[in-house]
């Protein structure tokens, strides 16, 4: 494994690759700022740039910078216009979001870029040490147990259904479940629920929906109750995070870098169950009093998405490399990118070309030493987006919604349903309906009935929930996710009931 | 009744209709071969009317206690906030959705941006043009030279 790593080094360690890398950092930070531009189209884009290098890894080395860069930039949107242009970051606005709005945009930033470059490098450590291990563990997962999994992925809403919101969030998640069967499912090749209109046959964009309900409403109560959005004073404050916050934050860095690391791993599941998954396991290991921080702007609650999305990427090479399976949209087009460069990826690869493979490892590792290193000094300039005057800034996120909805479509009708989601998503929040639970059924909805349908097919019945254990084992973890919370506030309210009494 | 309890009583009705559809319309259309199939394409769909038609109800008899919350802006009284300007920018964004392709990128975005600023209540036309007419342009050369996407920057009639 030595002998690897320093041939990896070598690779990477030339000036021309570390100018990839730089510039690979820098492309897919800007780029990915942009709503609707998320890693996969960004990661398509650099293709043709790449190939014609026609060395494999100084290619790969650019795109795993753009990779990075792009996650990075993504995040940077959601937390400072709380506009997620991926389904990934859509998570990491929850609690960036609202600290934003406290003033401390520089300081979520700052932790979103920590985090981020923590999960990739234990991501990528791991990457090294397991990947022929694992996988093996790749393949034992069935659509059985990918059904269960994004059951476990929607007891994240338990994080939103706060006192007396309990049907609430229910209804929204349900509704976004609603959502995601209109238009033609995978599996039944029949339009569903479309009315007849030609637009809907392939369902709601996700942009489109992600961009109603969370920058939309958002913007539009800005204008209705102006606000300074730099918080009280307008200066950009608390850049740097605390020991405190340091020492709150690293034990959820530690733990979500391994389990988004290993829920990357399997194909499919990806970056955006990752980063729900840590924020609903973070939350509910909480003790009670940040818990109810989460939501509202907790360090934690932004370092566990973040950290477990990028960990989750890194894990995703794991399929790819090992066995040449892409688990996701980005990973596939890597494949595509790589198969072009002669170099096919699967179980040969570490034997006949360990050179490729320790240089994507080390380009990982670079890659993400690097976006560190280059934006923790932009971050300031970064926030600064949020000291532009209101009257120009509302325009601007109005522009970057509608365009985000239409570079993915490339159809007008989408502004329209953009616009008229915008309006019900307003009532929502008027009525204090938790509004990213439905995203989160939407996004995990589509998923979830596939593979329940496959799964059903293949057992012919529902009997897969109890012959699979380990489906089974997933179930109860979700189950106790839903169910601890409301116990432990039970338990609390019981407590303080009994401390009243006593006195 | 609150504002929570009307919405819940309109997704009961959407519900309604969509568990409609799912129950007694979309098995019509199946193909006799796929009814042998031990899930169909409404299976799903009928699974989630009956939980949405629950839990709404839930919410529309007011079954569960909740604390009145201080809301952020009181809908009650949405006369007090800018709302025309929320109103306005609404109806910019319907037109920029019908314009852009008739009209092209070029003016309906600077346009957009423009009249946003407007709305908002920016007099400086001296910095509210030229910042519109800038970011236009970058952005519509960043998608379309740089990433390829097309977008008709120009008018039909003059060749966009």
């Amino acid at each position: 494994m030595l002998e690897g790593l320093l041939i990896g080094l070598q690779t990477a360690f030339s000036i021309q690759n570390l100018l990839m890398v730089i510039g690979g950092c820098l492309i897919g930070t800007f780029i990915g700022m942009l709503p609707g531009l998320g890693p996969m189209s960004i990661i398509a884009i650099m293709i043709p740039v790449a190939i014609s290098m026609g060395d494999p890894s100084a290619a790969l080395i650019l795109l795993a910078g753009v990779y990075y860069g792009a996650i990075f930039g993504g995040s940077t949107s959601s937390i400072l216009l709380n506009a997620p242009g991926v389904a990934g970051t859509v998570a990491s606005s929850f609690d960036g979001y609202p600290m934003a709005r406290q003033g401390k945009a520089g300081k979520a930033l700052t932790v979103a870029a920590i985090a981020s470059f923590a999960g990739g490098t234990v991501g990528a450590l791991l990457l090294m040490i397991f990947a022929p291990a694992l996988s093996s563990v790749a393949l034992l997962f069935h659509s059985a147990e990918y059904f269960a999994l994004m059951v476990v992925g929607l007891s994240a809403i338990a994080a939103f259904a706060g006192t007396g919101q309990v049907a609430k969030a229910i209804v929204m998640t349900i509704l976004g479940l609603i959502m995601a069967t209109v238009g033609e499912g995978a599996l039944f090749n029949l339009p569903r629920f479309t009315m007849g209109i030609l637009d809907l046959q392939s369902g709601f964009g996700f942009i489109t929906l992600a961009m109603a309900m969370f920058a939309l409403p958002e913007a539009l109560f800005l204008v209705l109750k102006p606000k300074d959005l730099q918080g009280d004073d307008g200066a950009i404050k608390d850049l740097r995070i605390t020991g405190a916050e340091a020492r709150a934050i690293a034990p959820v860095i530690g733990r979500q870098s391994l389990q988004g690391f290993f829920i990357g791993v399997l194909p499919g599941a990806g970056a955006t169950i990752a980063s729900f998954l840590g924020y609903a396991v973070e939350r509910n290991i909480a003790p009670k009093k940040e818990q109810d921080e989460f939501g509202k702007g907790s360090v934690k609650g932004l370092a566990a998405p973040e950290t477990a999305n990028n960990a989750a990427c890194t894990g995703s090479f794991v399929p790819l490399l090992t066995l040449g399976i892409p688990g996701s949209g980005t990973t596939a087009i890597l494949l595509g990118a790589l198969i072009a460069l002669n170099v096919t990826p699967g179980p040969r690869l570490m034997l006949d070309e360990p050179q490729i493979f320790w240089a994507v490892i080390m380009s990982m590792f670079i890659g993400n030493l690097i976006l560190l290193i280059l934006n923790l000094p932009l971050i300031p300039y970064i926030a600064k987006v949020l000291a532009v005057p209101r009257n120009y800034l509302i325009p601007f996120i109005l522009f970057f919604t509608l365009m985000g909805a239409y570079i993915g479509q490339n159809n007008a009708t989408e502004l329209l349903i953009l616009v008229g989601f915008g309006i019900c998503a307003t009532a929502l929040k008027f009525a204090d309906y938790p509004l990213a639970p439905l995203l989160i059924g939407f996004i995990l909805g589509a998923m979830m009935e596939n593979n329940f349908a496959r799964s059903m097919q293949l057992y012919d019945g529902i009997s897969f929930i109890w012959e699979r254990p380990m489906t089974l084992g997933l179930l109860a973890i979700a189950v106790f996710l839903v169910v601890l919370p409301s116990y432990r506030a039970r338990r609390a309210k019981a407590h303080k009931d009994g401390v009243a009494e006593g006195d | 009744m609150a504002l929570d309890r009307w919405i819940a009583l309109v997704l009961l009705g959407i519900c309604m209709a969509y568990g409609y559809a799912a129950w007694f319309t979309m098995d019509a259309s199946l193909a006799p071969f796929m009814k042998r199939n031990p899930i169909w394409p409404s299976t799903f769909p009928k699974v989630l009317s009956v939980l949405a038609i629950i839990t709404t109800l839930v919410i529309l008899l007011g079954l569960e206690k909740s604390e009145p919350k201080e809301a952020d802006i009181d809908y009650r009284r949405l006369g007090d906030y800018h709302l025309g300007q929320a109103i306005l920018l609404l109806a910019l964004m319907v037109a920029y959705a019908l314009c852009l392709r008739p009209l092209g990128f070029l003016i309906s975005t600077s346009a957009l941006l423009v009249l946003g600023s407007f709305i908002l209540g920016e007099r400086k036309w001296h910095v509210m043009l030229p910042v519109a007419l800038i970011a236009t342009v970058a952005v519509w050369y960043l998608v379309q030279g740089v990433l390829g996407i097309y977008m008709r920057p120009l008018p039909g009639f003059l060749g966009g």
